[in-house]
């Protein structure tokens, strides 16, 4: 493989970023635009030739040495396979679609070049994550796509709640990210390497490793994951987030970031094969927070928190599925996930667009006659997230809940998996039936300006819905072409497809009759007795406790952040002026003494010099005697 | 050329700017420091070819006591941050106007000259002498030219001039001590010595006092952040960019190798108090309503974890520490000149009189967000490479430690964004502010290439320090 053509990969989106940084205000926002755009498709058209022509084994390239530890260098390097194209292919796919998506939607902007500029660093970060040839590199393009989500969700920085939003994501993110440090740490001391080819042989052939430091170093990996994936109990940063422009949301927050997490444990699924304690932890954690991410999505009110929710939860899933070891389920899950809810942010997007930032559902209703287009992409969406045949979340969310079911007797995982899918349809058709039925419940100004967006939003969004229709097409049961093509990578023999026989039937049963049931009670509450979700201040009860997220924030607010800042004020304002005190020696008496000393000197530097010089020389003195009496 | 051609470029040029008179002074300094960083490029590549560049003559014969300057790869790593730097330092003032600029401007070469000699030094005495050399110059500096109340100006200077005074003279015991047993001052005659272990826990301990209070590790710290206020900001920037790395790099040169068993034994105590530095250094710079003292708090932390690293006698540790310490000085030059450039617009640094800035200077805010990032570490910048590096000598001691001392990656996260939230951010501030000036955009830009240069390509710095430090752990391990 063309080096060269890798390099051309990654820089092209980093190109634009230059460009934009450099030459966009001048340049105009069509120039910006479009440069943005094309810097993204480049890549895409890149990666469709890597997918055409690649080889079934691995290819390695090394730049040059990057960070030399005693026992093993890291290299600046980049490893193409299998894993590393199908996410670029939906990074750099599903990346262009939101660039053009964003020509319109950010063509009122006056930061608009500031904006294109981010969206290409990220994706030239996130293409640096996905072709890292060690743990190492992986990390630049982690903390990178880190950086330009903190950036983007603080892009209207003169809010200054964006601003926190930005700054909780980052830190949380950090904390996350010490978990990968501590990780990369130990798995490099037992192994030796940072390098996912030669870890993998090594890790095969290694016999004298302790079990319980390789289980440390999965779990320290995974919390790394649950940062920036938005598990349990790192998620709080991830709804907050949706203060960044909705292709953000899209983008980052949706269908590529938020999915590192996932990438980083399939890269390494060899390593945590060996962990069955802790890909328990993982299942356990994942379906966790597919559980309480679906039931706080069920009473939210603002558009995109419902989707951030419920991104969660789907993550969740995703988790899930890694915890028991289905790698390819997971990442089936990623990618279908992928397609519907980018289709359904910029969906929320085109609705938003139309009603001039209005985000609340209570204000909307009835939109499915102006924006006809948007409304039917949004529905297929929804339909596929809740797992209706044959959209692609039935096929994928299948596969992850056949999973949990046959991987044991305990059922736990499998009812708490369809729990959380049954709510999934439950708080879609809410936001669908909320949105686009009924009658319209904003203001007369708005009404009157009700329009469909233009094609620069609406083409995205079909083409983001057909793939929602058809994506679960990659892999059906008996027939996964996405198994067979993701075969190489794993050393456990893949998963035995599941043929069709009658418990997989069943399964499938039970699933569709929960989503429709899910379905029907949205129906029923929001559409036919037509129900409006109360103001917040008459929401009680349960309700409110789900409203306020389980005060989730509140609690880390008075735990952690407020203790610490709290500290930072005793410290500051006593413990300094103690240990200055302390230090100095100086008691109450000699402290005394030294103000009286001072006023004699009155301060003057010419007496210490002078001390000083006489101190140097009568030690030289003393050691020149010396020489004489020894 | 061997190395005094240096430090003669350096001694000129303090007298040449002083000579030079009001007027031209900024320029000849600059003009020196530049020849001076010239220099020792050649040294380097000269070092590379392997010319001999060091240099020993006997200069008292009784006591015997050499002129002696040796460059290896650690010493001209040093060398070459402190002649990097003071050209940046010098540029970077060209903004303001001081009176009595030929004294100023002569100060700061001096200073210079004073701690490469630091650096290069490997007689005891000789060394010890430039040590003290290099406190007098920023003594004046900080003392006349600073800002604030001249009598608290006053006070927080001398406390730190008697401080780190006096934390030196158990230095200069502890090589009076070594002499008798040596009959030398020289390093090699030093870490050749058989001391028992009482002795070198007796002789550590003395170092330890010197360098804890020029690092300054906790609790030793209480005279850094007045001083870092008080002081004008290009003496803020001699200070935390070079001379606080006197005191890294003598631990790394004299106090481990010439002590290396109470190094053992105590090495978790040290580690320890770097780490604790960490934490606390990060915590208390969390609320700092001064700008400079938040950054002051920030080195402070930043430091705790190269001393940490250094304290673990691995080569990774040594080799994480020095590279964090160019790292370190280059990215706490550029941050204090960030806050000299607003001092210049808005005449303070009160955090809560600033805010809303970004929208009047992109320039100014990519620039000053590139480097809070770089303090933070983030990964391809120099910083990550010295950060990763110490922080995983930690996790080969003891993994706690890397997770304790890693916790620099989430608080130092939280208290710089913060900071930069709360100046750069919100509504734009009512008070016109103008965008970086060419002058002040270049300075800040070398840093940033540089910053940007080796936290990709660290090799080599790698290259050039490594033998050295590899020489200084056979020393350490001696009595193993």
């Amino acid at each position: 493989m063309d080096t060269n053509l890798v390099l051309v990969l990654l820089l092209a989106p980093f190109l634009g970023f230059l460009f934009n940084v450099f030459l966009g205000k001048k340049a105009g926002k069509n120039v910006v635009g479009i440069v943005g755009t094309l810097s993204v498709a480049v890549s895409f058209v890149i990666t469709l030739y890597l997918f055409a022509n690649a080889s079934q084994e691995p290819v390695v390239i090394n730049l040059f040495d990057w960070i030399s530890i005693q026992r093993f260098d890291i290299s600046f390097g980049f490893l193409i396979d299998q894993l590393s194209i199908l996410w670029l292919l939906f990074v750099t796919g599903i990346g262009s679609l939101i660039h053009l998506y964003s020509i319109s939607y950010m063509h009122d902007d006056e930061k608009m070049h500031s904006f294109f500029a981010y969206l290409n660093l990220f994706i030239f970060f996130m293409i640096a994550l996905v072709i890292g040839s060690n743990l190492l590199m992986m990390f630049i393009g982690w903390e990178g796509v880190g950086l330009c989500s903190y950036l983007l969700i603080g892009f209207w920085y003169k809010n200054q709640n964006f601003n926190d939003a930005a700054k909780k994501a980052f830190i949380m993110n950090r904390i996350g990210d010490l978990g990968f440090l501590i990780g990369i740490f130990i798995v490099g001391s037992l192994f030796n390497t940072l390098d996912f080819t030669s870890l993998r042989t090594t890790i095969e052939s290694a016999k004298d490793v302790s079990d319980l430091w390789i289980a440390i170093a999965a779990l320290a990996l995974f919390i790394g994951a649950t940062g920036k994936s938005a598990q349990l109990p790192l998620y709080t940063w991830l709804p907050d987030a949706m203060a960044g422009p909705t292709p953000v949301s899209a983008l980052i927050h949706a269908a590529t970031m938020v999915t590192a997490g996932i990438f980083m444990l399939t890269r390494l699924n060899f390593l945590f094969d060996m962990a069955p304690s802790v890909q328990n932890i993982i299942a356990i954690v994942g379906a966790c927070t597919a559980l309480v991410a679906a039931t706080i999505a069920l009473v939210q009110n603002d558009i995109k928190k419902v989707l951030a929710y419920s991104t969660v939860s789907q993550l969740g899933l995703m988790f899930l599925a890694l915890g028991l070891g289905a790698y390819e389920v997971a990442v089936f899950h990623v990618i279908t996930h992928a397609f519907f809810k980018a289709c359904l942010f910029l969906g929320s997007g085109s609705v938003i667009h139309g009603l001039h930032g209005e985000q609340d559902m209570r204000k909307m209703g009835g939109l499915k006659k102006a924006m006809p287009i948007t409304f039917i992409t949004m529905l297929i969406a929804s339909l596929a997230i809740a797992g209706i045949f044959p959209l692609a979340g039935f096929w994928s969310k299948d596969e992850i809940l056949m999973t949990a079911f046959n991987h044991s007797n305990n059922k736990a995982l499998w009812v708490v998996g369809s729990i959380a899918s049954i709510m999934t349809a439950f708080y879609m058709f809410r936001l669908i039936y909320l949105t686009f039925f009924n009658s319209f419940r904003g203001t007369e100004e708005q009404k009157h300006h009700l329009h469909e967006s233009p094609s620069l939003i609406t083409v995205p969004l079909i083409i983001l819905a057909i793939l929602s229709f058809v994506g679960g097409a990659i892999s059906l049961p008996g027939h996964s072409w996405l198994n067979d093509y993701l075969a190489p990578l794993f050393t456990k023999v893949a998963h035995e497809e599941h043929t069709l026989g009658s418990t997989e039937y069943m399964l499938m049963a039970i699933a569709t009759i929960g989503a429709l049931i899910g379905i029907g009670i949205a129906y029923k509450k929001y559409l036919k007795d037509n129900t409006i979700p109360s103001e917040d201040a008459e929401i009680t009860g349960l309700s409110k406790v789900l409203y306020n997220k389980y005060y989730v924030d509140e609690i880390y607010d008075s735990v952690f952040v407020k203790p610490i800042n709290l500290l930072s004020d005793l410290f500051r304002e006593h413990v300094e002026k103690s240990l200055s005190a302390l230090v100095f020696g100086l008691g109450k008496v000699t402290n005394e003494i030294a103000i009286q000393g001072k006023k004699a000197h009155n301060g003057s530097v010419g007496f210490y010099l002078f001390a000083f010089v006489i101190g140097v020389i009568v030690i030289l003195t003393y050691l020149f005697l010396q020489q004489f009496f020894i | 050329m061997d190395v005094t051609t240096l430090l003669i470029i350096l001694l000129l040029g303090a007298f040449a700017t002083y000579f030079s008179g009001d007027k031209w002074a900024p320029k000849v300094a600059l003009l020196f420091s530049l020849t001076a960083f010239a220099g020792a490029i050649c040294l380097l590549s000269q070092y590379n070819l392997g010319n001999e560049i060091s240099y020993s003559k006997l200069w008292i014969a009784k006591p015997k006591i050499y002129f002696a300057l040796q460059a290896d790869g650690l010493a001209l790593a040093m060398v070459l941050l402190t002649t990097a730097l003071t050209p940046i330092i010098i540029f970077s003032s060209f903004g303001n106007t001081y009176k009595n600029s030929k004294a100023f401007y002569a100060l700061i070469v001096f200073m210079s000259f004073a701690m490469s000699g630091t650096f290069l030094a490997s007689d005891g005495l000789l060394y010890y002498i430039f040590w003290e050399l290099s406190l007098i110059p920023i003594y004046f500096i900080a003392l006349i030219w600073g800002n604030g109340d001249a009598e608290e100006r006053k006070k927080a200077v001398v406390k730190f001039f008697i401080y780190t005074l006096a934390g030196s003279l158990f230095m200069l015991i502890a090589f009076v001590y070594l002499f008798q047993k040596a009959g030398s001052f020289l390093i090699s005659d030093l870490t050749a010595l058989n001391l028992s272990s009482s002795e070198q826990f007796w002789i550590f301990m003395a170092f330890f006092l010197a360098y804890a209070i020029k690092i300054p590790l906790i609790p030793f710290h209480t005279w850094q952040a007045k001083v870092y206020q008080k002081a004008p900001t290009v003496g803020t920037m001699l200070l935390a960019g070079i001379m606080l790395k006197m005191g890294l790099y003598s631990v790394i040169r004299w106090q481990l190798p010439i002590a290396p068993l109470a190094a053992k034994e105590y090495m978790y105590v040290f580690i320890g108090l770097g780490i604790a530095g960490v934490i606390y250094g990060s915590i208390v710079a969390l609320k700092q309503k001064d700008l400079k003292k938040l950054l002051a708090y920030s080195s402070m932390a930043h430091v705790g974890l190269i001393a940490a690293g250094a304290y673990t006698l691995t080569l990774d540790g040594l080799r994480g520490a020095v590279l964090q310490m160019i790292a370190h000085g280059f990215v706490v030059v550029g941050l204090f000149f960030v806050a000299e450039i607003i001092f210049r617009r808005y005449e303070t640094r009160k955090i809560a009189e600033m805010g809303g800035i970004r929208a009047q200077s992109p320039k100014f805010t990519s620039m000053f967000m590139i480097l809070v990032l770089a303090s933070v570490a983030l990964p391809s910048t120099f910083n990550f490479v010295g950060e990763f590096t110490v922080l995983y000598s930690l996790s080969q001691v003891n993994v706690w430690f890397a997770i304790l001392g890693g916790t620099t990656i989430i608080l130092g996260a939280y208290y710089m964004l913060k900071m930069f939230q709360h100046i750069m951010l919100g509504e734009t501030n009512a008070k016109l502010f103008a965008d970086v000036t060419f002058n002040e955009g270049l300075a800040l830009v070398v840093v940033i290439a540089v910053l940007f240069f080796f936290g990709l390509y660290p090799k080599p710095i790698m290259e050039l320090i490594t033998p050295s430090l590899e020489n200084i752990l056979t020393q350490i391990n001696r009595f193993n």
